[in-house]
């Protein structure tokens, strides 16, 4: 009885990565990441991922700032910023995001002030989005961990 | 058997963000290697006993330095390229720089493809430039560069120990040199046997190794006659 817990939670995993997948929200990447995951290592994909999420928000902001001074001149840091967010988010398997990331970039490069400005809103907009799916994703995983545990109670 | 904790290989990964450095910590953990992870290029150096400013040249810099096998030893560095004041290829050359240390394997990595940044790197003397995301399968690539360094100071080590040998009779001698490949000695001591496994994976190793001990080994095979029976006819 409690084993269809297990199963239906795994398959909700499954339904969600195969749909972020699907999406372009997630690429091969993170498969390598979780490749990483082993019993020495448990919480590999969690760790890194919380990592990336405070790495990120703290460049969001700063881009934000920057952005919103109304003196900003300083595009090479803006570049310097999303290059960082590029890497990451190519590490972690987070397509859209780092593709977005390029495209705003490539108007820092330009130093396209407006087209900086929507740059960083779609950045964030793909970013919570990714980061309400990860969250989701640890959910399931944290629910079926619970699940397969309570299979064989003392 | 007895030698694989023993001879694990040390990397010290160097990289400014927290992220990546966890990152390839997990990767070369994952490739069975010891690591110690620093945030700046500088504090590689403290690590290695490069302090800044110090002439690498200078004698008292060397006798200060760990250069003794006493401290752990590094096999191999790896180092991201974009770092806030010594950035990887900075690194790079500090390390090719000095005497002590310049036959460490250097390994880049940069999320940038810029072909002139890579080719600047290898021609300063980087072994590999990995563009990131890193995997699995970079790493393999360089087990034969760290078994490199750990051959050569093993080496050293035995030859440091036999010449402290006393009493003048050299009996438990390593011989320092890999001559013929295909002896296989029974009674032998554990570095032999290292010795001897390396010179196995050399020969199965691809062709692309750079090492010049496969050479050495292959011409002085060439130089000794083994074969009496062959007589010219006049």
């Amino acid at each position: 009885m409690l084993g269809l817990g297990v199963d239906r939670l795994q398959a909700d995993i499954n339904r969600l990565l195969a749909s972020l997948f699907h999406q372009g929200v997630l690429d091969e990447q993170f498969l390598q990441l979780q490749q990483l995951q082993d019993e020495t290592s448990p919480n590999f994909v969690y760790d890194v991922i919380n990592i990336y999420f405070d790495e990120s928000e703290k460049l969001l902001r700063n881009l934000r700032l920057l952005l919103m001074d109304r003196e900003f001149s300083d595009y090479k840091k803006i570049g310097l910023h999303l290059n960082q967010l590029v890497g990451s988010s190519s590490s972690i398997g987070a397509r859209r995001v780092r593709n977005v990331c390029v495209a705003f970039r490539s108007a820092s490069e330009l130093s396209n002030r407006p087209g900086c400005l929507r740059g960083l809103e779609v950045v964030e907009h793909e970013y919570h989005y990714l980061k309400n799916m990860m969250h989701e994703l640890f959910q399931l995983e944290q629910q079926r961990i619970l699940a397969a545990g309570v299979r064989y109670p003392m | 058997m007895g030698m694989a904790a023993e001879s694990q290989f040390h990397v010290l990964a160097v990289d400014d963000s927290l992220f990546d450095r966890k990152l390839i910590e997990r990767l070369l953990q994952k490739s069975s290697c010891q690591v110690t992870t620093v945030d700046s290029g500088s504090k590689a150096l403290e690590f290695l006993g490069l302090r800044q400013g110090i002439d690498s040249n200078d004698p008292n810099a060397l006798s200060t330095a760990p250069v003794n096998h006493q401290v752990v030893e590094v096999n191999l560095i790896i180092t991201d390229y974009c770092m806030p004041g010594m950035t990887g290829y900075d690194l790079l050359k500090k390390v090719k720089e000095s005497s002590a240390f310049r036959d460490i394997p250097v390994v880049i990595m940069s999320s940038e493809n810029v072909p002139a940044r890579i080719s600047r790197c290898l021609e300063e003397g980087a072994e590999e430039f990995f563009l990131k995301p890193v995997r699995l399968a970079d790493l393999n690539k360089l087990k034969p560069h760290m078994m490199k360094t750990k051959l050569k100071n093993q080496k050293l080590e035995e030859i440091e120990k036999t010449s402290n040998v006393e009493n003048g009779v050299p009996t438990a001698v390593v011989e320092p040199e890999i001559k013929d490949s295909t002896k296989v000695e029974i009674e032998i001591l554990p570095l032999q046997q290292d010795l001897l496994l390396v010179q196995q994976e050399e020969q199965t190793s691809s062709t692309n190794n750079k090492r010049k001990s496969v050479e050495e080994g292959i011409s002085t095979d060439r130089a000794r006659p083994r074969f009496d029976g062959i007589a010219t006819a006049v």
